[in-house]
């Protein structure tokens, strides 16, 4: 399963974090610290897995990364998935996000919290893969931002927003 | 919303710090928009104080990034130098004159490039140094941390009083603030408030307060049980809502949140949703998984029956998406229901087949550049692997299906996508997991291991390292060993050659998987090579590896020998304890390496400068077996001596401990040195040495060489017997290390195949064993009553004694060393650390009022490691039984790495009391078990309840306790600083009134106050003389109890 979905910039400062276990507040924070002090020392070009920390658990678990730009996304997971599946599971996250956001960014992380909660939401649930279909997920999302649009048009207008 | 209005909203929400007004930008921008039909713009404007605000505008409907900073204006700029140039280039406006002072729309760029930057798909190789965002004002790359925690505590206290305010919010403010505070919780700052308001938004009717309610539940609650049950509630009723969009947030949420709480609640509701008919397909995805989280969290509460053969059939179901949470769900239920679950496996077969046969386009969404259905076709096949090959009928098509996956892996690639070859190499690694898991068709286990083979050589470093990882299951097959070992070559030139340090190891692991007796010589010494070089943080583990390795597959021993003291030579840092002590064990066992073991250490030891690790074994080998090297001149007696000694300064405490024993050995073996060696143990260093191991050593020694007959020495100092047989304490702790899961399996395997190698000698008595191990608490002479038992030291510094140990859970452990000196911190004080090793840490919450007490005991687990069996029990003597009563409630008897838990001790006072309890605590932690004793600081004085009192009256109660047992007197000298106020503390912390101007003296402290007891109450009062000079108090304790006194009087004493 999956423990816990990372986002966080080359700087270290998380962008996103999710556990699918429970840890202290604590722990969570220092989890990231641990998994960017492990990831963001390696070389670009070097392979996405690594053994995860010791605050994760241990070496009965890997971190799946991937670098884009100024951002790391680091999937930990236990010996229940395959490596290259979540590769690919972080690729559709990461275009998805691509898709829903036209061309994402890092602000995009940072505005949208919300957003990008419930788009992993679609693809994650639980620490287990949910849906792997972009196009499914899009669609959902979509919808979504329908009915959110629907309701803001019911009950306000735009502009009592600010 | 229109995308201007948007816009809008982004620079006022989050953008325009608060003293620059957001009207100026937006004048600015349409502004730009007007004079530059450009599709991107950047400008960036320079205000009164000369700090710059920059904002970038794509399609002028975006705002992607902005940046505030003075230091770019001053030129020192964190800007890359070509980004600076853009910006110089670019149209500028300094707001103050509202004109725009150089307009170059000839740019270097275009729109394309642009969005090209800002892609993070597209564009990894480009860095940004500037993408440190402004949020609400505040930059989270701050110039100070405090400034940044400033700016967080004033927007925390503005989101507080909105919450709290009269004001109803609307649902946009609400969705803003609950998302900044997510954002200020992601940082790390707690979040205390905000709780019940999310709480209230999940029952609102409308989408978007529920999602976002819902939202700041799954991220900020974790196991509040008040607010899990209104949680409850809202989730129950969302759960029965027609509307399916409601029941997949509430689905959500229960699989987020994960508690028991939830499982009880839900746990029977949530397989009728699964298998309804009319559930949509969505709904069923998320009820999967929802049931799979329950399940995981308390597999008790979620019971098996009809809706299990239902789910089954889900394997068939039209919507891919259902398939893969349904494949999750069964993986993990059958794995401890295979019966109920039996048929999922004909139907997996099948699917699979379905996908695998099927063309790159039947299944349309789920085909993944090119591949179809990946992740489904991993998963089905992991199911697979929860059960034995299936019956001939299915494995036909099976085989079928796992030939064309590896058929598929020679075609050439559909794309050149990396994707592409991702997605088919999951499902092909996969497959050869689950041809490794039959291990029956020794036809596919040769094609798998070849297919790897080609990937171990791949210019995709990510396949290389899958290939080591896979191989080493494979290894294990016998139908694919020697296939494997013919990979040696090119694995050790990876071992050489990889840069990743994580596809290193995972050679070293592949290396340590197909050693067999054939390569073992070979692969020892590619091992040991690498580890000269090796990173650090893998040696300890390799030198764990070539140690057993060298142990497993010795056939002469002489070449053992020379392994392990190379180990020590290379990498003596990272031997550990067990290490050494295993190469004595087999010297020792093996009479056939005594003379080789005792020439070879003899001649490492001639080194300069060698390992501590080296001495302690040259000092045990040489104790025991430097007879036998003595006939040559060149390692006389006294050179053997002198060479020992001449690193005897130089090492720490247990090493001296151990050359001491290895003296007295000598003198038993060579009685000419007697006389040199009665001198070394004659110095004062020795004889009084500040250590009293050390001291003690040297005077026993000492006495023992000068009154023993030669018999009673020989008879002493014999030999030590053979070790009894057992694991290798060194395999329990590589497994240790690597967790249980990985390495047993394929030891077990590997012990089978190899035969015995050790030899087996007789088992000696396990006290014997004791009494040899060279451990600096083991008493050589045997002389000690009962072998020392070990008090949960740390498993490094006395594995073996653990592993002696380990089988015989002793009744109670003698309490731990320091454990008094800590029950007296505890006499004046009721918070604090009662004691600490390496594992555990108990910690102390108490108070006490009249006759009662209740204390938290704190079990604070500090390793990684699961705690289990752990069992803290309570001892009172009988008498102490009668007059203190304690009661407590057993804790859970695992305590998970890193937590910590608590137990509640309510005290009551019967009747005043001597003794005091001793906690014994008693758990497994790795391999091994742990017992310790501390005693637990609840004294007669916790009790006490002080009294106010005139001086008249003080002494007029003094005068009537005059009774020659009512007083008891102590005189002792001080054994800290005489401190006033200090001992004024600690008078108050012992539970007594302080009194003052009682005493004539002023020097003088006076004290009174009562004991409650359940039956009585004994009032008390004290008096402490100080006396500077001499660092003397005189104490005087008068209560109408004689025992209190004396009690009393005690504890006190020993408190200054």
């Amino acid at each position: 399963m999956i423990k816990a979905i990372l986002i966080f910039n080359n700087h270290g400062k998380p962008r996103l974090s999710k556990f699918y276990q429970p840890y202290s507040e604590d722990t969570q924070q220092q989890i990231i610290r641990e998994t960017f002090h492990l990831v963001s020392k390696r070389d670009e070009n070097v392979c996405n897995f690594l053994e995860g920390g010791l605050l994760i658990g241990g070496s009965d678990n890997k971190l799946i990364y991937r670098h884009y730009a100024t951002l790391y996304f680091v999937f930990c997971v236990d010996s229940s998935e395959s490596e290259l599946g979540i590769l690919d599971l972080i690729q559709v996250f990461v275009e998805t996000l691509d898709k829903c956001f036209e061309n994402v960014c890092e602000l995009d992380l940072i505005f949208h919290v919300d957003k990008v909660h419930n788009i992993l939401a679609e693809m994650v649930m639980g620490g287990m893969v949910l849906e792997t279909n972009m196009n499914e997920i899009v669609t959902q999302i979509e919808a979504q931002n329908k009915l959110e649009k629907s309701e803001t048009f019911i009950f306000q207008s735009p502009r009592q927003d600010r | 919303m229109s995308s201007a209005c948007r816009q809008e909203e982004i620079i006022n929400q989050h953008v325009v710090p608060e003293e620059r007004p957001g009207a100026v930008i937006l004048e600015i921008q349409g502004l730009f928009s007007k004079l530059v039909p450009l599709e991107c713009i950047l400008c960036y404007l320079l205000d009164a104080n000369c700090s710059l605000f920059l904002a970038v505008v794509v399609g002028q409907s975006r705002l992607l990034i902005s940046y505030q900073s003075a230091d770019i204006h001053c030129g020192n700029c964190l800007l890359e130098a070509w980004y600076f140039l853009w910006l110089t280039d670019l149209l500028r406006f300094r707001w103050r004159q509202h004109r725009v002072a150089e307009t170059r729309t000839s740019l270097l760029w275009n729109g394309d490039q642009a969005a090209g930057m800002a892609r993070l798909v597209t564009a990894s190789q480009l860095h940004w140094p500037m993408l440190h965002p402004v949020r609400m004002g505040f930059r989270s790359q701050g110039k100070s941390k405090e400034a940044e925690i400033k700016r967080i505590n004033k927007e925390l206290a503005n989101i507080r009083s909105k919450f709290k305010g009269d004001k109803a919010l609307d649902g946009y403010s609400k969705k803003k603030y609950v998302c900044k505070l997510l954002f200020i919780f992601l940082l790390g700052h707690d979040i205390d408030f905000g709780h019940m308001e999310a709480v209230n938004l999940l029952s609102s009717n409308r989408y978007t307060e529920k999602q976002i309610g819902y939202l700041f539940i799954s991220v900020l609650v974790n196991s509040n049980s008040e607010l899990i049950r209104l949680v409850n509630n809202a989730v129950k009723n969302d759960l029965g809502s027609r509307n399916p969009t409601f029941t997949g947030l509430a689905l959500h949420c229960i699989a987020n949140v994960g508690s028991r709480e939830m499982a009880e609640a839900f746990a029977g509701e949530i397989p009728k949703i699964l298998v309804a008919g009319d559930t949509m397909d969505s709904v069923k995805q998320s009820a999967a998984l929802c049931l799979l989280r329950l399940y995981r969290t308390s597999p008790d509460l979620v019971p098996m029956g009809d809706w299990t053969s239902r789910v089954v059939h889900l394997l068939n179901d039209q919507h891919l998406g259902v398939v893969t949470a349904a494949a999750s769900l069964i993986t993990t239920l059958a794995q401890k229901n295979p019966e109920e679950f039996k048929t999922s496996v004909s139907l997996a077969v099948s699917r699979l087949s379905r996908i695998v046969t099927s063309a790159s386009t039947d299944l349309q969404d789920y085909t993944y550049y090119f591949v179809p259905a990946p992740w489904l076709s991993v998963k089905l096949l992991r199911l697979l692997q929860c059960y034995p090959p299936p019956d001939p009928a299915v494995r036909g098509r099976l085989t079928e299906c796992l030939e064309t996956i590896l058929n598929k892996a020679q075609e050439p690639p559909k794309s050149k996508k990396v994707q592409h070859s991702n997605a088919k190499n999951a499902v092909l690694f996969e497959a050869i997991s689950l041809i490794t898991h039959h291990d029956s068709e020794p036809n596919l286990l040769v094609r798998a291991c070849n297919q790897l083979g080609q990937f171990l050589q791949h210019r995709e470093t990510n396949l290389r390292y899958l290939a080591l990882e896979s191989m080493c299951t494979l290894a294990s097959s016998e139908f694919s060993h020697e296939a494997v070992k013919t990979h040696i070559e090119t694995v050790i030139n990876a071992l050489k050659t990889e840069r990743d340090v994580s596809v290193r190891q995972r050679a070293v692991d592949l290396l340590y998987a197909m050693c067999d007796r054939s390569n073992a010589q070979q692969i020892v010494a590619e091992m040991l090579s690498y580890l000269e070089t090796a990173d650090y943080s893998i040696r300890e583990e390799i030198v764990l590896k070539v140690a057993i390795l060298a142990e497993k597959y010795a056939v002469d021993y002489t070449w053992y020998v020379d392994t392990i003291l190379n180990l020590i030579r290379i990498a003596g840092d990272y031997v550990s304890e067990e290490v050494w002590y295993r190469v004595i064990q087999i010297v020792v066992n093996r009479d056939d390496v005594q003379g080789y073991a005792a020439k070879t250490v003899f001649e490492a030891l001639q080194a300069p400068a060698c390992h501590e690790n080296l001495v302690k074994v040259g000092g045990y080998i040489l104790g025991e077996f430097g007879n036998l090297i003595a006939g040559d001149p060149r390692s006389s007696p006294l050179t053997q001596f002198h060479l020992l000694h001449s690193k005897f300064h130089l090492c720490s405490v247990p090493s001296r401990a151990l050359l001491l024993s290895t003296y007295i050995k000598f003198v038993n073996l060579f009685p000419e040195v007697k006389g040199t060696i009665q001198d070394v143990l004659r110095s004062d260093s020795q004889l009084k040495n500040a250590d009293v191991e050390l001291q003690q050593r040297a005077v026993e020694y000492l006495r023992l060489s000068t009154v023993a007959s030669t018999d009673i020495l020989a008879t002493v100092l014999e030999e030590m017997p053979p070790f009894p047989e057992r694991e290798s304490s060194i395999l329990a702790k590589l497994k240790k290390k690597k967790g249980p899961s990985t390495v047993t399996d394929l030891e077990e395997a590997k012990r089978e195949r190899s035969a015995d190698v050790n030899g087996g000698p007789e088992p000696a008595p396990a006290s014997a064993s004791t009494a040899s191990t060279p451990s600096p608490s083991a008493d050589l002479l045997g002389l000690g009553a009962a072998p020392p038992v070990p008090t949960g030291p740390p498993p490094s510094s006395g594995g073996l004694l653990v592993d002696v140990f380990s089988d015989l859970p002793s009744a109670v452990a003698p309490l731990a060393p320091g454990s008094e000196d800590n029950f007296a911190r505890f006499v004046c004080k009721n918070n604090g650390v009662l004691f600490e090793n390496q594992l555990l840490q108990i910690g102390l919450k108490s108070e006490f009022r009249q006759n009662l007490g209740r204390m938290f005991i704190f079990y604070g687990n500090k390793t990684s490691t699961q705690f289990l069996s752990f069992t803290p029990t309570l001892i009172c003597s009988d008498d102490l039984q009668a007059n203190l009563s304690l009661q407590t409630k057993p804790v859970d008897p695992t305590v998970d790495g890193g937590a910590q838990v608590q137990q509640a001790v309510n005290i009551e006072c019967v009747s005043d009391f001597t003794e005091a309890p001793v906690l014994n605590i008693q758990f497994r932690y790795g391999g091994t078990f742990q017992n310790v004793s501390v005693k637990l600081p609840i004294t007669l004085n916790k009790f006490f309840q002080p009294t106010e009192m005139a001086s008249q009256d003080f002494f007029q109660r003094w005068k009537q306790l005059s009774n020659p047992q009512q007083e008891v007197q102590n005189i002792f000298k001080a054994k800290h600083p005489m401190d006033t106020e200090i001992t004024k503390a600690k008078i108050i912390g012992f539970g007594s009134a302080l009194l003052e101007e009682v005493d004539p003296n002023p020097a003088n402290f006076v004290g009174a106050g009562i004991i409650h007891t359940k039956t009585t109450q004994i009032g008390c009062l004290l008096r402490l003389e100080p006396n500077l000079q001499a660092q003397m108090y005189r104490l005087t304790l008068r209560t109408s109890r004689e025992t209190v006194s004396q009690r009393l009087c005690e504890l006190l004493s020993e408190q200054f």
